[in-house]
């Protein structure tokens, strides 16, 4: 199979629960052997999605496809793809090594070749001696590793993995995320990753889709995602974004902040209003006389790498990340690059994320990515 | 105040099994006296074999008990799993409490409703005489039921949801995931739910009377020589039961100890 063939397509997937829509007209295609990651929060239906392709859910409307195949209809243990549940779902009645050679007994797989098989599984995710061990005296990183190596026992050709990092602390998270890279790039196989976390799905994956309410938001490389936000739903989701109303004058030319800005956006009818994206790192502090805006510091974060500011502009509040200190009630100059500018059609979600007048150091602890972006 | 405590401690226990010690004790007496021991005889446990009537009735107590603690295992397992997948909490919580009322329920007014069910139904298929063996026994898969569930409920609830879709998912049919994966991990509730079962199966007095015909069971027996004298072989009899229960509850106990101690160590 070519590298870039369509594996799963997902095509006009609708799917409600008691009468509320989960999913509403899906349409996906996942290429063969990419790291692909469904990202949104809780409730925008990114494990149902997970849930219908891995066969645990049947859509009421639209067709599922497996390598070209329609699958609907097809129960789980007859497809070719393998999960990784949320919280392992591990045998706990089984040691470390039965739990790995479940399926393949299942399958009735001669003793030697499985042996083998198990073994090197064991190994690929370095659990090599503790095939003895009883489930529940393994760390959470541990049951992690089983899993993982339970799952793609199987050679699967699509690994399905529903939020498996979420159980771990931070430290054990990040090194999990290294190692299934590692382990996908090993294995040559597509996964398909279920996760709120936006960090992790900007590190990992090849591509990234933003779902909210049911509905596909975009679907593109991480440096697309953040970079070119479609809507205000995935600017805002996507790290931090001070998000303005504006109006877009001409190709090239738009309004915000009571001022005209050159920007690389072009397409947009005249005079069209439009939402613009302007990321804190994206800019420049000056002085006053330099300045395209000016307005006054209200409260600076000092985060290590770099300050969190935040930049009062005619009643509406800019964060802003800089090296250069500043210190509350001065006046200060903006400059923004014209490629720091990213303008966007109006949605259903224009308006719902405001400035950063409520902003806190807990929503600062949710989405800390832009470190990684810089 | 610590000697008080332990005090009480061994009141509580002299008044409980008190009563049991002077039987255990009695049931080797080699006369038929009850207030003097004259000397360890096993004789009562001999004649007790000899015992016809005794013996039948037993045999009619151990199949009852041992069948009845079977099918209702079966069934109460299903239906915990059942219930659990309910969707809608009302329904749910309904259905728990309807299932409960054979346990909440006065023996003596369950005893009698099932009686008069099974002779009403009887006469509705033309039977003479429709209590007997069926009866007693659908009679105790009634009262056992619930607490089949009780015990099941908890341990299904203990396990990972995802637990049967993991196995589906490693290629076990439906049917194959419950085996293979659901049932092992609810084991310990199974049984000790089937130990509940049984020792009630066994003991059951008052429902039994009402709904065994002919089929008399052990108690029943016992109940009715009672009312001419009884002889120290129904001591050796009830020290025989007593000693049969005191072993399965040890083992259920141990059971659950076991399998809570394996959740605390997680």
């Amino acid at each position: 199979m070519r590298q870039n063939e369509n594996i799963v397509s997902l095509k006009n997937i609708s799917v409600a629960f008691d009468g509320e829509t989960v999913l509403d007209d899906i349409n996906l295609d996942i290429r063969n052997k990419e790291f692909i990651t469904l990202l949104g929060p809780s409730g925008c239906g990114k494990t149902t999605t997970l849930r219908i392709i891995a066969g645990f859910v049947e859509p009421d409307k639209g067709d599922v496809l497996f390598d070209d195949n329609k699958i609907n209809g097809v129960p789980a243990h007859k497809r070719q793809v393998n999960t990784i549940f949320q919280r392992y779902a591990l045998f706990p009645h089984l040691n470390v090594y039965e739990n790995v050679a479940f399926g393949l007994r299942v399958k009735k797989t001669p003793e030697k070749e499985l042996d083998l098989k198990v073994r090197e599984m064991l190994k690929l995710v370095n659990l090599t001696g503790l095939e003895k061990r009883k489930i529940d005296t393994l760390s959470g990183g541990q049951q992690q590793r089983v899993a993982i190596a339970r799952a793609i026992a199987n050679n699967p050709k699509v690994l399905l993995l529903d939020e498996p990092l979420a159980a771990l602390d931070l430290k054990l998270r990040k090194d999990m995320q290294t190692e299934l890279k590692k382990i996908q790039q090993q294995l040559g196989i597509t996964f398909i990753f279920v996760t709120h976390d936006q960090e992790e799905a900007l590190s990992m994956s090849d591509r990234v889709v933003v779902m909210d309410n049911g509905k596909i938001q975009q679907v593109g490389t991480p440096k697309d995602i953040y970079n070119e936000p479609k809507n205000a739903f995935v600017a805002d989701f996507i790290g931090e974004s001070n998000i303005l109303d504006g109006v877009m004058i001409d190709d090239r030319l738009a309004e915000f902040s009571g001022k005209k800005f050159e920007c690389l956006d072009s397409g947009f009818e005249k005079n069209e209003p439009v939402d613009v994206v302007v990321r804190p790192e994206d800019v420049d502090i000056v002085p006053l006389s330099k300045g395209m805006l000016e307005g006054v510091v209200t409260s600076i974060t000092f985060l290590g790498v770099h300050y969190e500011i935040i930049v009062d502009i005619g009643g509406f509040k800019w964060m802003i990340q800089t090296t250069d200190e500043q210190f509350v009630g001065d006046k200060v100059g903006l400059y923004i690059e014209p490629d720091a500018i990213h303008i966007m059609k109006k949605s259903e979600y224009s308006g719902k994320y405001g400035d950063y007048s409520s902003y806190s150091e807990e929503i600062d602890h949710l989405s800390d990515v832009e470190e990684d972006e810089n | 105040m610590k000697f008080l405590s332990k005090l009480y401690i061994a009141l509580i226990l002299v008044f409980l099994y008190a009563p049991i010690l002077v039987m255990f004790i009695f049931s080797f007496n080699s006369a038929e006296s009850v207030w003097v021991f004259e000397g360890f005889s096993l004789d009562w446990y001999k004649e007790l074999i000899y015992n016809s009537t005794m013996l039948t009735a037993l045999r009619h107590t151990l199949l009852i008990a041992i069948l009845s603690a079977i099918i209702s295992t079966v069934l109460g397992t299903a239906a915990a799993i059942g219930i659990l997948q309910l969707r809608k909490k009302i329904t749910k919580s309904l259905v728990m409490s309807v299932t409960n009322i054979p346990m909440m329920n006065a023996d003596i007014v369950t005893g009698i409703s099932l009686m008069l069910l099974f002779v009403f139904f009887g006469k509705l298929i033309g039977l003479n005489e429709s209590l007997g063996f069926f009866t007693v026994l659908i009679a105790h898969i009634t009262f056992n039921l619930p607490y089949v569930i009780l015990s099941v409920m908890p341990k299904l609830q203990q396990t990972d949801k995802h637990l049967p879709e993991a196995a589906l998912d490693l290629g076990c049919t439906p049917l194959q995931a419950f085996f293979k994966a659901v049932l092992p991990s609810i084991m310990p509730g199974v049984f000790s739910g089937f130990i509940m079962a049984f020792t009630l199966s066994l003991d059951d007095f008052v429902i039994s009377y009402f709904t065994c015909g002919h089929y008399q069971t052990l108690p029943i027996v016992i109940y009715n020589m009672t009312k001419k004298t009884v002889t120290p072989d129904a001591y050796a009899l009830s020290t025989i039961i007593f000693v049969t229960v005191f072993v399965l509850l040890i083992l259920y106990n141990t059971m659950q100890n076991n399998s809570e101690r394996k959740v605390a160590r997680r």
